[in-house]
């Protein structure tokens, strides 16, 4: 009966997207409404080849082929991401890469650089995030993930986002959002795969055989929930024709500009910190074998960090149009918020204490730990940038480039290739990883990149911003914008480096959890089936 | 995953909270002192600072807070800090007939240095930081104007722009386009481009050069003159001396005369101060071109 309905509802909007290509008024339209109907298509062509053939599952187990997907997602588009990053720095130091003509204007780097930044962010964290979600909530909660299929609609609901977020971007499809780049409609796609999400992780939690909920899950709800509404409000917006890309913002102006940077900030907020600080609170303790240090800890920094974060969002528009008093606000809350950020470093890296002789020996841990190490500095450093007098040197500069890169391929980044590391022997039942050389390998060569990219974006940034406020004894300015961009070159080339090691160790990761599923052998499992703990 | 209790605490180690999730286990550890310190100076600091600065939304308006701070105000303060200073030499500069600068040293300093500052600013962009040019900007270190090299023709330039729609004193030519319109032959293009490859003195085809030149007589020589030297009237380029706004090869050529071309140049007026122009007028005119 199900199955029908979907074949129905699948059916429909294949023929219906197929007709709105007709009459497509953009060209990233015209390519999203071919891959919805050829999507739609697929789907509809699957259910009904497997129609009655698909056996429930045991409602005993955990899901886990959900999040082995996840895992081969994450780690595929992460090399995606650090691709297409490494290509737009190299076109800023070497322009003549953006190929304009040869490509039509589609590898410019405007049009790249939001496909970098969604790819990273929403394809290599989002499905890190997602599919560490679900491993954690259910081993945590010792059940099953609640709602049956509803999970792998989360999984292929997101890549047809990407898929759809990805073309419309190259094809100049965008609301001009910084990390909201996504269209109207695509929109409107992430609210309903997002809230599938929200309703299973929340079912699965309702469900726990466990008294307590643990901390990781803390962080992963305040994560879905605060994502879920500030992706609503910050695209508020009307299309401006149904059968084309463009849309008008609701809000307009300053208020528009406040609006943006509540959810822009946020989204690092919530997204990249909230959200991965719950998949530090599961695999830091599990790869450590150690208790987490401080349970007070971690209540007092969680309930502080998320109602902290969500006013610290202008100091984005220091020295804009903004009010001062809008201004102050954000500048003293990300101060305030210093601490409460810190206190996920602190439990991080005190959970390790007793356990720092695994350093020498687990090249993982010591890439958990030099991710916390990065949480901790780029936490430093965001409210120290947010104080006004350091923001009017580093606002608009390079300086914001570095720090966004030291906190997302230091702090994201690593985490989730410990997870990885971590989960990819456990989810195909393998006795190790294949090679911790090779680990070691990878630490080495993006820890280096990262330095490389942190340290000549710093020395740029600042130099840059020292430049643009130069005057002379009179007033006059005395460097031209050119000026600032030539004395950049060598710290462009330096930090195209910087990513192209960061990548080089990503390729290193996937070839070894490639080689850790097929060249290993299987582990004979002691069964699948799970209890609560006492 | 069937699981045995957790081995992951040591002797000595402080007491855990009896939870226990897949192995992990928390510590009764109390919240690190500094952090807790640290954390309520930064909130004592953030209460403080927003009792001395604008901070809190009213109904109408904010807490204007105790310093008075606006940093609206600070910024027209140093403009006005720097406007007053520049006064008096920007007003001499204004009354200062445009030729007279130079004579007087302190002028002609305070003219270079912001003319400088206004050209890196506002010039560079198609003109290149060293004033250079680019295809289809002039180059503005050599002896080839346009519409005059003197600095009144230079100043009148800058002021109204060329060909630009938003300025009604803007300078004003149009070439016609000779192929696109069809008043010239495709045979007749190609004749009078080896022509004005022999006037600028470059490899061409002798036959046709002829041939072109009759083709330039009735055609071109309103405008560039019998002897193709131009005319800054019309901002005719000389074709005589070999340099190219849009390129000197046959192909840039025969779509010069075949398209015409239609640079232009927006007016100054509306964003740059009397001063201003005539500053920047002065320092372009002390390039090394300027007559």
């Amino acid at each position: 009966m199900w199955d029908y309905v979907k074949l129905i509802a699948l059916g429909a909007v294949a023929v219906l997207a197929a007709y709105a290509a007709t009459l497509a008024r953009d060209p990233a339209y015209l390519a999203n409404a071919i891959e919805v109907a050829a999507v739609a298509a697929i789907a509809f062509g699957w259910i009904l080849v497997t129609l009655g053939k698909r056996k429930p599952a045991p409602a005993n187990e955990y899901m886990d082929d959900v999040i082995r997907a996840g895992v081969i997602a994450t780690a595929s588009w992460g090399i995606v991401g650090f691709l297409v990053g490494a290509t737009i720095a190299f076109e800023l130091a070497f322009p003549a890469l953006n190929l304009s003509n040869e490509t039509l204007g589609m590898m410019n780097f405007g049009r790249l650089r939001p496909l970098h930044t969604s790819a990273v962010i929403f394809a290599f964290g989002g499905n890190a995030l997602i599919m560490s979600a679900f491993y954690v909530v259910q081993r945590t909660c010792a059940v099953r993930l609640w709602g049956r299929g509803l999970a792998w609609f989360v999984f292929w609901g997101w890549q047809v986002m990407i898929l759809l977020a990805a073309t419309a971007y190259v094809l100049g499809g965008t609301q001009s959002k910084e990390y909201a780049e996504t269209v109207w409609y695509i929109d409107w796609w992430i609210v309903v795969v997002w809230l599938a999400f929200l309703a299973v992780f929340m079912g699965t939690l309702f469900n726990r055989k466990e008294p307590h909920i643990y901390v990781a899950n803390w962080f992963y709800l305040s994560f879905i929930v605060t994502i879920a509404m500030l992706h609503v409000v910050n695209n508020l917006a009307i299309p401006v024709s149904l059968f084309g890309s463009v849309s008008v913002q609701v809000t307009g102006g300053v208020q528009d500009a406040m609006t943006q940077w509540w959810y822009g900030h946020n989204a690092v907020g919530f997204f990249l910190t909230a959200g991965f600080l719950g998949m530090m609170y599961y695999f830091v303790p599990k790869q450590a074998e150690r208790p987490i240090y401080s349970y007070k800890l971690s209540i007092i920094h969680f309930w502080a960090l998320i109602f902290l974060y969500i006013w610290a969002g202008p100091h984005h528009l220091h020295y804009t149009a903004l009010p001062d008093w809008a201004s102050t606000l954000g500048m003293v809350f990300s101060i305030m918020l210093w601490m409460p950020s810190w206190g996920g470093m602190i439990n991080g890296l005190m959970t390790l204490s007793g356990a720092w002789d695994k350093l020498r020996t687990d090249p993982v841990i010591r890439m958990m730990v030099v991710s916390v190490g990065f949480y901790g500095m780029s936490t430093f450093e965001g409210p120290m940038m947010s104080i006004k007098a350091v923001n009017s040197l580093s606002h608009y500069t390079d300086w914001t480039i570095g720090h966004v890169h030291s906190g997302a391929l230091g702090w994201n980044g690593m985490i989730t290739f410990g997870a990885l590391y971590f989960l990819t022997p456990r989810l195909w039942a393998r006795e190790r990883l294949y090679s911790l050389s090779l680990v070691s390998w990878h630490f080495w060569l993006a820890t280096i990149g990262i330095v490389l990219y942190a340290a000549s974006m710093w020395v740029t940034g600042i130099m840059e911003g020292l430049m643009w406020r130069e005057v002379d004894a009179n007033g006059f300015l005395v460097n031209a914008f050119a000026d600032t961009v030539a004395a950049k070159w060598p710290m462009y080339v330096t930090r195209a480096t910087g990513g192209t090691l960061y990548l080089t160790g990503a390729c290193i990761m996937c070839y070894n959890l490639w080689a850790t599923v097929a060249k290993q052998p299987r582990k004979e499992a002691a069964g699948v089936a799970f209890v609560p703990a006492e | 995953m069937s699981k045995a209790p957790a081995k992951t605490t040591k002797p000595g180690d402080v007491s855990t909270t009896g939870h226990e999730w897949d192995g992990i286990q928390e510590f009764n550890n109390p919240l690190p002192r500094w952090w807790l310190w640290t954390f309520y100076i930064c909130i004592v600091w953030a209460i403080g600072y927003s009792i001395a600065y604008p901070a809190w939304p009213l109904i109408k308006g904010a807490t204007p807070g105790l310093l008075g701070a606006s940093t609206r105000a600070d910024v027209e303060a140093e403009i006005k800090r720097f406007a007053d200073a520049n006064g008096p030499i920007e007003a001499k500069l204004v009354a200062t007939d445009l030729t007279a600068i130079s004579a007087d040293k302190d002028l002609a300093s305070f003219a270079g240095n912001a003319g400088k500052a206004v050209f890196a600013t506002w010039c560079s962009q198609c003109h290149g930081l060293g004033a250079n040019g680019a295809v289809g900007y002039p180059n503005l270190l050599d002896n080839d104007w346009l519409w005059g090299g003197d600095i009144e023709a230079i100043y009148t330039t800058v002021m109204h722009g060329v060909r630009n729609t938003e300025d009604l004193d803007a300078r004003y030519s149009e070439m016609p386009r000779f192929g696109t319109d069809g008043l010239l032959e495709e045979a007749q293009i190609g004749e009078v481009v080896q022509y004005v490859r022999q006037l600028s003195g470059e490899s061409h085809d002798g036959t046709k050069a002829e041939a072109g030149a009759v083709v330039f007589a009735d055609n071109c020589a309103a405008c560039h003159g019998d002897d193709g030297t131009g005319n800054r009237d019309l901002g005719a380029p000389n074709l005589t001396d070999a340099i190219w706004l849009y390129g000197g090869s046959e192909a840039a050529l025969t779509q010069t005369v075949a398209n015409a071309r239609f640079g232009v140049m927006p007016s100054w007026a509306p964003r740059l101060s009397e001063a201003e122009v005539r500053a920047v007028a002065f320092y372009v005119h002390s390039l090394g071109g300027g007559e």
